[in-house]
């Protein structure tokens, strides 16, 4: 690994005046050092965020809930307001299964880490999709774009994205701007673009989910129990009128290189009660359009029994 | 640009002062510079666990923290375990449970054992086993561990009411 300077400001206004050229981003390092090690990324300076006040704490903000860039995912799942409100977050989170990554990574971080694919990963490039196609691929996209075959790595992402979250980002002019995490996700279509939209000089400062009054919940389906990313993961929030769906929202985890939302599932439990009947109808028509690759068929099955649990889940009917 | 960097830290309630290098992991600035080597590396990348360490309040694995970021911390590493010559009661339950064989794993899943106990004084299984997802062990089929574990917790906190 090539050295690099180390910065470590208390302002974000310091922090983007030290994001110049060449310069990065260290929340909690999980994914950066790992990345560093294997030589995919090679900044000339890491800006050390985490002393930054003002990028901290969990809070209600008018009728949002504010969760700052640099809140662990400890501090995520350990929150009272998250848990009062967003059982999907704290599943998601708690999926995690590790005490040290749920302590050091944080929750822009989660958002922000780059692709797990090993072709990427052993300096093959995010796009090479001739190998993934070739290749190994039983952990990459069933929902791919083009040449993005790999699948995004955020647990929360998709959480975020059914709970309607926007992603707060201030740039280098001094400007903030707020992104939906719908499109806060993006795949890219040239080697060297990013997989979220956020140039090299932005930060994420924080993270605003809209006031509860969905029912939320998040199923993944992991190889094991144990520490892995998931395989497939289904998050649903639900608004409610009794027991009818007025409206849902689901969207797909780790099976394409975004989360992927599920709209004919979402609009076909409009007036619905959800039911395993439902559920399983809603988890079918969500994989409709899957296109595994050669070695993954199997993640449509979990995919489509995640959105059945999910959905189950959220709306507190036992899973049959 | 690079130039090495002094780190004011406390390891084990020692205060320590270390010179390294921006890219250097906390667990290589423990081991190779400040000579505690019984934190140990596995994986390099956040995976098995073995160099965990805590940092604060909260366990970290030390492979992916830089040396520099340990500035102002406290840090405890299994050396700081034991008083004297008294092992720590889990280090004890390990020995008298033949909870490690080859022994590499051992540093980082009693740092997380502790941090477990402080948590949770009576862990069921489940809970020990969770918590201890992120450190591997390749020899002892993790039975003999999580038997240390509550034990050490009996030993430590009493019986469960
Ligand atoms: C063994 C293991 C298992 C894991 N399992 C899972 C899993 O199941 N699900 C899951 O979702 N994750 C999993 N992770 C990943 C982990 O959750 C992420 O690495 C972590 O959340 C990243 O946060 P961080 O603060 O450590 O980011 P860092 O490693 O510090 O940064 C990651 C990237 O994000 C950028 N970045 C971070 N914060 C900001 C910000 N505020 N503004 C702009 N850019 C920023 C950095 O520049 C860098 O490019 C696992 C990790 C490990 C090591
Ligand atoms: S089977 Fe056991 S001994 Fe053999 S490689 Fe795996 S862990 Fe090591
Ligand atoms: S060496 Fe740090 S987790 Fe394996
Ligand atoms: S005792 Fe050998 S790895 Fe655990």
């Amino acid at each position: 690994m090539d050295n690099f300077e180390y910065a470590n400001p208390s302002t974000v206004k310091e922090a983007l005046s030290l994001l110049t050229a060449g310069a990065e981003v260290l929340a909690g390092g999980t994914d950066l050092l790992s990345l560093l090690k294997d030589e995919v990324h090679k900044p000339k300076r890491l800006v050390n965020i985490k002393n930054i006040k003002a990028l901290g704490g969990i809070s209600k903000a008018g009728n949002n809930i504010r969760i700052g860039a640099t809140v662990t995912l400890d501090e995520l799942a350990s929150s009272q307001l998250i848990r009062a409100a967003y059982p999907s977050l704290v599943q998601a989170a708690l999926g995690i299964t590790s005490p040290q990554i749920r302590n050091m990574g944080t929750v822009a971080g989660d958002l922000c880490q780059r692709p797990r694919c090993w072709y990427f990963r052993s300096g093959n490039g995010l796009l090479n999709k001739s190998l993934v196609e070739n290749g190994e691929n039983k952990y990459h996209a069933i929902f791919g774009t083009g040449s993005a075959q790999f699948v995004s790595a955020s647990s929360l992402g998709p959480a975020l994205m059914a709970l309607g979250a926007t992603v707060k980002i201030a740039g280098a002019d001094g400007k903030t701007k707020d992104v939906p995490v719908a499109q806060f996700f993006k795949a890219p279509s040239a080697e060297g673009e990013r997989e979220i939209a956020l140039a090299a000089n932005e930060i994420v400062t924080d993270i605003l989910v809209p006031a509860p009054a969905t029912k939320n919940a998040t199923y993944e389906v992991r190889h094991k129990q144990a520490l892995d990313w998931p395989l497939a993961t289904a998050s649903v929030a639900l608004r409610m009128s009794g027991t009818k769906v007025t409206s849902a929202s689901i969207t797909l985890g780790h099976v394409g290189p975004t989360p992927v939302r599920a709209t004919e599932a979402e609009k076909m439990l409009v007036g619905q009660t959800i039911t395993a009947d439902s559920a399983e109808k809603a988890g079918a028509a969500a994989v409709a359009g899957a296109k595994p690759l050669s070695q993954n068929a199997y993640k449509v099955q979990l995919a489509k029994v995640a959105v059945k649990r999910a959905l189950l889940t959220a709306a507190g009917v036992k899973a049959v | 640009m690079s130039a090495k960097v002094q780190v004011q830290t406390t390891i084990n309630n020692e205060p320590v002062e270390f010179l390294c290098e921006p890219r250097q992991s906390l667990l290589e600035c423990l081991r190779d510079i400040v000579g505690l080597t019984g934190t140990k590396e596995g994986c390099g990348d956040g995976n098995c666990g073995s160099c965990t360490v805590k940092l604060g309040d909260r366990i970290v694995t030390s492979c992916l923290v830089l040396g520099v970021e340990a500035a102002g911390e406290s840090i405890t590493t299994v050396e700081g375990l034991a008083h004297g010559s008294t092992l720590h009661p889990l280090q004890k339950a390990f020995l008298d449970h033949a909870a490690l064989q080859c022994g590499i794993c051992t540093p980082g899943f009693l740092i997380a054992a502790d941090a477990l106990l402080q948590k949770h004084p009576h862990p069921t299984e489940e809970q020990t086993r969770f918590w201890l997802s992120n450190n591997l062990c390749r020899c002892t089929g993790y039975d003999k561990i999580i038997r240390a574990v509550q034990a050490a917790a009996i030993e430590i906190n009493g019986a469960a009411q």
